[in-house]
């Protein structure tokens, strides 16, 4: 077996690079995910500790790092639903490139209506 | 070479019927092919609609403390709504780094141990966040009133 693979079948454009895409976004919302259900299971700790932990959840550098986690999900939320049409409609091959620039349109309109909303929130909230 | 018929009988018949080779390997694949799109459906729901009441509601993420979750779950729509999120999500995610250790780790022993990471980590947070969403306590008795939710010392 080699030890790096020999050659490469990767096309470029923009099959490949949503595919890219999809794998990276999917790997950042798994990991937040595990941090994200150990730092809720704090409420079983005590009061405190659960508003000690999402206390830092509620800092601006964090808020940033929220409105890149939302990025990464309602990307790869749009961009599956374009891999479920590739997958059934029968037209979908054909019509993926056109999809992925659905996908980003979506994808713009949706954070437009939520950054603004949460960025108020994180830099101008708080208690 | 002359030995007769007694060679003849064991040949097979040239008309027996061709019997497709069943595969060893199951439907796994498949259906968890079909998992990731289904549990994908889902989850887009599931977890647009908890990024709106956590994030876009209200003061969004400064609203969140012990009290707001204690609120949430007192109902158990949302009870239902995280139980259900927890277990699609973890899934999902499990299978999909699953496909992707498979895609990337070509040594036997590295994929061995990644994807036995990998199985440790679904276990311990789905078993973890299961038990936490059946066992909390919106109103520990021991807590200063001010850090529950309203229904506490009503």
């Amino acid at each position: 077996m080699p030890t790096a693979p020999a050659g490469t079948l990767y096309r470029g454009r923009e099959g490949m690079w949503s595919w890219v895409a999809h794998r990276v976004t999917g790997v950042l919302i798994f990991f937040f995910l595990l941090v994200h259900v150990l730092d809720t299971a704090l409420v079983r700790v005590s009061p405190e500790a659960y508003n000690a932990a999402i206390g830092t959840y509620q800092t601006p550098i964090m808020g940033l790092g929220e409105a890149g986690l939302v990025a990464a999900i309602v990307f790869h939320a749009f961009n599956g639903i374009r891999i479920i049409l590739v997958d059934f409609w029968a037209k979908g091959p054909k019509y993926q490139k056109v999809m992925l620039w659905v996908v980003v349109g979506l994808f713009v309109v949706t954070m437009a209506g939520f950054l603004p909303r949460h960025l108020i929130n994180v830099f101008t909230g708080g208690h | 070479m002359a030995h007769g018929t007694a060679a003849v009988a064991k040949i097979d018949s040239p008309r027996s019927p061709y019997a497709r080779r069943k595969t060893t390997r199951g439907n796994y694949e498949l259906y968890s092919w079909v998992f990731m799109r289904a549990s994908g459906v889902v989850l887009i729901v599931l977890i647009f609609g908890h990024l709106f009441v956590n994030l876009m509601v209200g003061d969004g993420v400064h609203a969140i403390d012990f009290g707001f979750v204690a609120g949430k779950w007192a109902s158990p729509l949302w009870q239902v709504w995280d139980l259900l999120m927890l277990w699609l999500a973890m899934i999902h995610g499990t299978n999909g780094v699953r496909t992707i250790i498979n895609d990337y780790a070509t040594r036997d022993l590295t994929r061995g141990i990644l994807k036995g990471l990998l199985l440790l980590a679904f276990t311990v947070v789905v078993v973890l966040g299961t038990l936490v969403i059946f066992t909390f306590d919106p109103c520990p008795p021991d807590a200063p009133a001010e850090l529950l939710a309203s229904f506490c010392t009503a």
